[in-house]
């Protein structure tokens, strides 16, 4: 089986993060970047699956050059190859555009089975995987703690709001999986090593016949007018509890019209 | 004036569920309320739509939306967009609202503003959306530059307000594609959650974390909620160890809540949490470590052991009820 995951280098949430001013994009550069660790769930989700069925599984990554050190991650994880889209143009896309990167990227490298993380921790918009089935005209299985191929047949559990429901279509499909799929394996040193040796496959704009014009800030279809950073939530009372903790905790819901 | 299309959430047995009578509070400022209602139920709804502001309520009773999430929910957005073309499409920012919203921006090339805390009219009367970012500690204005604006709300951001409108039912006649049902339900399990009220929905939620030690432990947490009939929720840690269900985590890779009041139990406020609560109106913290970073942002906190502090507040506001 074709499994192909797709990975995104975001900043990393343990540290601060920021936007450029100007173009309000992202501030990639300022900070480390690290692989979404929602796609961590994914790409473990591709390899259980490879070993499972056979098959082989690649890494598809749409990011400026720096991204080349998540890529080489995720391959050290025991991914086979990889492809990186990196265009200049490509920056400051937002979910729209990258969703139409990916789906052509995806047409170009041929797939049974793409898997996503859930969201990324950057943008959170949760929207991307949905997008791209939705271009590829594939079944969206999404939001799986669970997935199950036999066949071409793939059963997911999809997380709902109050519980989860048991999903079915057939391969080729698009899957997204949440933290509780697997847990994500740590790179061996063996792995590591093979890692750098293993192929990646760079696309641009042009190898998948999408005009400049069509992504990136030029083609955003949504813009970010403004931003300011919040005022920092100020602390407030901290008492200790001296045998009348909950008392006090009362006192003060009461106080504020809780209860 | 201009339609402005609201996707009704609601349950299996057709009751509206809060987060729909935001959204047409926040359709209001750009046009005339339209609620889209998918699936059975638009008729006895109607009235309380109308209460909020709906003029009409476009239905289509059929049960391909339950039996295939998403996508019918986005074609028969699509076709009403094409039909009305609206001043913008609303939809609640839940997951599944998020991923309708997706593929209809790709349906009908618009672009599409996610988490929205509060939607006002802009320049020209243009949609324009308030975004927490980074977990809350970057506030951003967006607006849309093509197509119908999208924008999905996030629940409990809007304070629901009166506001009489017609409620005129109007049946949609609409068929799902082929490719709209190529992933099918075939088994819908609910977590039990008793008579609390939903997490992202509540007005008051209770969550506890690591300090609560076990399953067991947890359970305080739920006598707490019981008796501010509030939310339970958890942290990644909890749920993580498998104390209580995933679909209640709090937190950066979880849920994101927005309640009247927070309180923090056994958590010691990590960035993933934090960026998962902290534009909660009010927050009270309960942690054992007087350095916990949970503190730094609480409006009341209490240093002690959370099963000495929990069974006396337990029980104080339980005498306040009388």
């Amino acid at each position: 089986m074709n499994i192909v995951v797709c990975v995104k280098q975001v900043p990393d949430t343990e540290l601060e993060r920021s936007l450029v001013p100007g173009d309000n994009t992202v501030n990639r550069a300022s900070a480390d970047g690290v692989i979404n660790y929602l796609d961590e769930f994914a790409i473990e989700a591709g390899l259980q699956l490879a070993e499972a069925h056979g098959g082989e599984v690649t890494i598809l990554s749409m990011g400026p050059a720096k991204a080349a050190e998540s890529i080489r991650k995720a391959l050290s994880m025991g991914a086979d190859k990889a492809v990186h889209v990196i265009d200049d143009a490509l920056a400051g896309s937002d979910a729209l555009a990258t969703s139409l990167a990916l789906a052509e990227a995806l047409k170009a490298v041929g797939f049974e089975l793409v898997i996503f993380g859930s969201e990324s921790t950057d943008a959170r918009t949760g929207m991307v995987p949905a997008m791209v089935a939705e271009r590829l005209g594939v079944p969206q299985l999404t939001l799986a703690s669970k997935v199950d191929i036999s066949g071409t047949d793939v059963t997911i559990r999809r997380l709902t709001d109050d519980g989860y429901q048991v999903v079915t279509g057939s391969l080729p499909a698009v899957v997204s999986v949440v933290e509780k799929a697997n847990e994500p394996r740590y790179p061996t040193f063996k792995g590591i090593m093979a890692a750098k040796k293993k192929p990646v496959q760079v696309l641009s704009l042009t190898d998948l016949n999408l005009d400049a014009g069509s992504v990136g800030l030029t083609g955003a279809a949504s813009w970010v007018e403004d931003f300011a950073a919040r005022p920092p939530r100020q602390a407030g009372v901290v008492v200790k509890d001296e045998g009348d903790g909950g008392a006090k905790a009362a006192g003060f819901l009461a106080e504020r019209k809780f209860i | 004036m201009t339609e402005v299309l609201v996707l009704a959430e609601h349950t299996a047995d057709g009751e509206v569920k809060k987060v729909t009578l935001e959204l047409l509070t926040a359709a209001k400022r750009l046009g005339a309320p339209s609620v889209v209602w998918a699936g059975p139920g638009a008729e006895s709804a109607a009235a309380r739509l109308g209460e909020y502001g709906a003029e009409k309520v476009y239905a289509a009773d059929s049960a391909d939306f339950a039996d295939y999430p998403v996508a019918p929910a986005a074609e028969l957005l699509a076709q009403l967009v094409g039909q009305v073309s609206p001043a913008a499409v609303l939809v609640a920012g839940t997951t599944e609202g998020k991923e309708i919203a997706g593929r209809l921006a790709v349906k009908t090339g618009s672009g599409v503003l996610t988490d929205a805390v509060n939607v006002t009219a802009g320049d020209n009367g243009a949609p324009l959306a308030e975004q927490p970012n980074f977990g809350g500690s970057i506030t951003v204005h967006s607006t849309v530059k093509a197509g119908t604006p999208i924008i999905a709300v996030r629940p409990n951001a809007i304070s629901p307000e009166a506001s009489p409108g017609a409620g005129a039912v109007e049946a949609v006649s609409f068929v799902a594609s082929d490719a709209a049902k190529s992933a099918r339900v075939t088994e819908r399990v609910v977590a039990e959650k008793g008579e609390r009220p939903d997490l992202t929905e509540a007005q008051i939620v209770v969550s506890g974390g690591r300090g609560t030690g076990s399953a067991d432990g947890f359970g305080i947490i739920e006598k707490l909620a019981d008796s501010l009939g509030a939310a339970v929720g958890a942290s990644r840690a909890v749920t993580d160890a498998g104390w209580y269900p995933h679909a209640f985590q709090v937190g950066q890779t979880g849920k994101t809540v927005s309640p009247q009041l927070y309180v923090a139990v056994g958590i010691s406020g990590a960035i993933q949490h934090r960026a998962g609560m902290q534009t909660s109106k009010t927050i009270m913290a309960v942690n054992k470590d007087p350095e916990a970073p949970i503190f730094e942002i609480a409006d009341y906190g209490v240093v002690g052991d959370l099963f000495q502090v929990l069974p006396q507040l337990i029980d104080e506001i339980s005498k306040h009820k009388g």
